[in-house]
């Protein structure tokens, strides 16, 4: 073999502060691949206002929304699947995948080798889970649009917010996982995730509880993300929505910090 | 001084209670190859992880190309490539693209990064699994993968830590090769290995490291010199003759070293020694004349073997 | 030894597998079917029975009766998909246990009997616990467990023998979200078919996990009318799964044996 090394250059590489964006030309690449996997999981949302489109709305008739307004059953139920489907896809993206990417291939300890920083995987791979988020939200909304349930402009607000749900989750599911020990932990991610969905308002107003259960209801940082894009795809604004925006968004910030700080100590021993 | 790459003066990492270098000097050279030489656990990875600033000194003073570690990271690693002793290729991406993002994350262009792919690639003697997944690969591909991203970035420092450590040594003698190759071009390695043979071929200078204490320095011949008479003798024995011929064999060559296996004898003429040891009335089962080496090295100064 | 007994040695090694796994089962054995028997059954319940009032059971009773069967073919669906793929591609033990006496039929055997100890396990927990939320009362609901046993048994041997053809792992999770999922919706679980669009009726009649819920429901709410269930005799719901799980073993031996001694 005549191969030699190879030829050195100059001026390669560059200083720049930020690159988080790095982390989602990483993802993007390797997601090409995987498109199927991705777009399958629109579908769950889906198949789940269809079954209350059809079925359970029957049954159940109108419901008091936002205000006190009676809506269609669908058109209560609809904003919250939106809201659980961006939880579902950042969560999913920060907790399954971060997880075997950190303990398992190690690929982080490789790219911090290079000019890139913990912050810049930390606030690449949330920045990433919410962006899955947003794209199974927003395509979640057509499906509404086309089904007649949210007939409001203000609806085009929901995927801001749905923005918020998807950093959010996808924040704290990253410092969860920096916690995580072993796959069995990940039962705990279903455990935090499937009470949730089921029990923050999604399938009716938490006034069907007694008053107790609603306090611990509301606490809940999915209750928080369906009143929110609630009130915009029915077209109902309050002033109460800005506590919910305001609680997501806190719980976010919360959540990447601690991401930040636990992937720092993790990666740099 | 310009030459000087790397310099540490009593470099120092602990965990807890658990001290992995203690206090160590070393300058490394533009345009050498540098070797850290130990066991498993001298402190040789930890020191390495120092040098390319993901993890912080516990104590002592080190600059690499005159620069801290401690603010200056990332400037650091604009410069270095690092092959880390455990592959952490990405899996959900192609050959190509694994060389292509880490491009990207020293903030290459793309028109900067598809040319030095290819001349990569044949570097690597990869340029046919282009376009393959990464899991496929044989373990010596991997590694040469690896060694062709340390090298995306033209860097001015490659670090390799165990690069040969798992593969059959077919693919060993082409990796060296091809380390080989960086080095005439005159690129500056540091090299860690438990394997005195790789140390022997690659290094030009070279540390031995034991329990997170440098314990001698030089190049591979000096300290071979230095610390082993020219030649050994490996000598083996039937279990029930073996005390008897040990205590026979006393003060018969320079130094003796009794192992779990067989004997060994140093000494600067084998077949005198064989000599004395037949007029002893010594007879071993086995008898292997050979050259030191540094493992030779690596007993006289620690008593153990680099390798158990 | 004897087909029995070696299958017999199956089922044990599942056992003692599952004193280390068990674990990772209670949330989706116990813990999500009462989450959603709390939600939908006594939390939607009282707006469905405050609404159209087109149920003649309370809500939280159909939904019971829905869940129970589901929960049925969410087991049997688990049991017959990732651990199988295990046992052929990541763990390896069909592979370890085929150099031994134990054939693959014996594994499908011994898993069968294993998964049919299991489900009864985890249905009569879910009866009891829906006895206690008031949606049945406990002698037809204990009777009813046997027909949820044999729905998830109808998934799990089916679904084994569509496993042991699949490449990889990532047809599994296609296969619960595409069949699985749409079955737990549409299958009459959390609504009546009737309310189904006329077109769509006929495909959920023939879904399995229709039958699993009919029949559950006839067995565990005694004397209920037509707006909660069909007409179709009991017969016929015991004949579709039993032939299920003919078929089911029927193949999944042949595909396991095909798989693992090519």
């Amino acid at each position: 073999m005549s191969v030699s090394a190879p030829s050195r250059i100059s001026g390669i590489g560059r200083l720049t502060p930020f690159r988080a964006q790095r982390i989602w030309e990483h993802n993007y690449i390797a997601y090409r691949r995987l498109w199927k996997v991705v777009f399958s999981g629109f579908f769950e949302p889906v198949f789940y206002l269809f079954s209350v489109g059809v079925g359970i709305g029957a049954l159940v008739g109108d419901v008091s929304g936002p205000g006190g307004v009676p809506v269609s059953y669908a058109a209560f139920v609809a904003p919250a699947l939106m809201a659980a489907s961006a939880m579902n896809g950042a969560v999913i993206e920060t907790t399954f995948n971060i997880f075997f990417k950190l303990r398992f291939q190690n690929v982080y300890e490789g790219i911090l080798t290079t000019p890139m920083q913990p912050a810049d995987i930390a606030i690449g791979e949330i920045g990433w889970a919410l962006l899955r988020g947003v794209l199974y939200s927003s395509t979640f909304i057509i499906v509404m649009v086309v089904m007649g349930l949210t007939t409001s402009w203000l609806a085009i607000l929901a995927i801001p917010g749905s923005v918020l749900v998807g950093f959010a989750f996808g924040a704290v599911g990253l410092a969860a996982t920096t916690y995580m020990r072993s796959w069995q932990d990940f039962d705990l991610v279903t455990l935090a995730t499937m009470p949730m969905f089921l029990f923050s308002g999604t399938f009716y107003p938490l006034d069907v509880y007694p008053p107790a259960i609603q306090l611990v209801a509301k606490i809940s940082p999915l209750y928080h993300g369906t009143e929110l894009l609630r009130g915009f795809t029915l077209g109902v604004l309050d002033w109460t929505m800005l506590v919910h925006a305001l609680f997501l968004l806190v719980m976010g910030l919360i959540g990447a910090a601690i991401a930040n700080r636990r992937l720092d100590a993790m990666l740099r021993k | 001084m310009t030459d000087t790459l790397v310099e540490a003066r009593g470099l120092t990492k602990r965990f807890d209670d658990l001290t992995a270098v203690d206090g160590i000097d070393f300058d490394i050279h533009q345009g050498e190859a540098f070797g850290f030489l130990g066991p498993n656990g001298a402190g040789k990875t930890s020191t390495m992880k120092m040098i390319t600033t993901v993890s912080p000194i516990t104590e002592g003073k080190l600059t690499v190309f005159g620069l801290d570690p401690t603010t200056q990271g990332r400037s650091i690693r604009q410069r270095i490539g690092v092959v880390p002793q455990e592959d952490n290729l990405d899996l959900e991406l192609t050959v190509s693209e694994n060389l292509y993002i880490y491009g990207r994350y020293h903030d290459m262009s793309r028109a900067e990064i598809n040319p030095r792919i290819t001349e990569l690639l044949e570097f690597a003697q990869l340029s046919d699994r282009r376009d393959s997944t990464v899991e496929p690969l044989s373990g010596g591909m991997k590694r040469r993968l690896t060694i062709a991203r340390a090298l995306i970035n033209d860097p001015d420092l490659i670090i390799l830590d165990e690069p040969t450590t798992g593969l059959d040594p077919q693919a060993r003698h082409l990796l060296w090769d091809r380390l080989y190759r960086l080095k005439r071009d005159g690129a500056t390695l540091i090299i860690t290995t438990h394997y005195m043979d790789e140390a022997e071929q690659l290094c030009d200078r070279l540390v031995v490291m034991d329990q997170g204490k440098i314990v001698a320095e030089g190049s591979p011949r000096e300290l071979i010199e230095q610390y082993a008479p020219r030649e050994v003798l490996e000598l083996r024995f039937d279990d029930e003759q073996r005390d008897d011929a040990v205590i026979k064999m006393d003060g018969v060559a320079a130094r003796s070293e009794v192992l779990a296996d067989r004997v060994l004898l140093y000494t600067d003429d084998a077949d005198d020694t064989q000599r004395a040891l037949h007029d002893r009335g010594v007879h071993p089962e086995q008898v292997l004349v050979r050259r030191s080496t540094l493992e030779d090295v690596f007993l006289r100064l620690t008593g153990r073997r680099l390798i158990d | 030894m004897t087909v029995l007994s070696r299958s017999l040695r199956v089922a044990e090694s599942e056992a003692i597998a599952y004193r280390r796994t068990w674990r990772g089962t209670v949330i989706s054995s116990f813990i999500n079917p009462i989450l959603f028997l709390a939600a939908m059954g006594a939390g939607l319940g009282s707006l469905v029975d405050s609404g159209s009032g087109e149920l003649a059971v309370p809500y939280l009773a159909f939904v019971a009766t829905g869940l129970m069967a589901a929960s049925g073919m969410q087991n049997g669906a688990t049991d017959g998909s990732f651990p199988v793929m295990a046992g052929i591609l990541w763990r390896k033990n069909f592979i370890g246990a085929i150099s031994t006496p134990i054939s693959p039929s014996d594994i499908i055997y011994g898993r069968f009997l294993w998964a049919m100890l299991r489900l009864t396990f985890v249905l009569v927990v879910f009866a009891v616990i829906a006895v206690l939320f008031g949606a049945m009362e406990i002698g037809p609901a204990l009777l009813a467990v046997p027909p949820a046993v044999l729905t998830g048994l109808g998934f799990l041997t089916v679904i084994t023998s569509w496993t042991v053809t699949q490449k990889d792992g990532l047809s599994l999770s296609t296969l619960f979200r595409f069949a699985i999922v749409p079955l737990f919706l549409f299958s009459g679980t959390f609504f009546p078919i009737s309310q189904l669009p006329g077109f769509l009726q006929p495909v959920a009649y023939v879904t399995p996990l229709f039958h699993g819920v009919e029949l559950v429901r006839k067995i565990a709410l005694p004397g209920v009318d037509a707006s909660v269930v069909t007409s179709i005799p009991m017969w016929i719901h015991f004949a579709y799964l039993l032939t299920m799980v003919a078929v089911g073993l029927y193949l999944s031996t042949r595909l396991l044996d095909k798989r693992l001694r090519p």
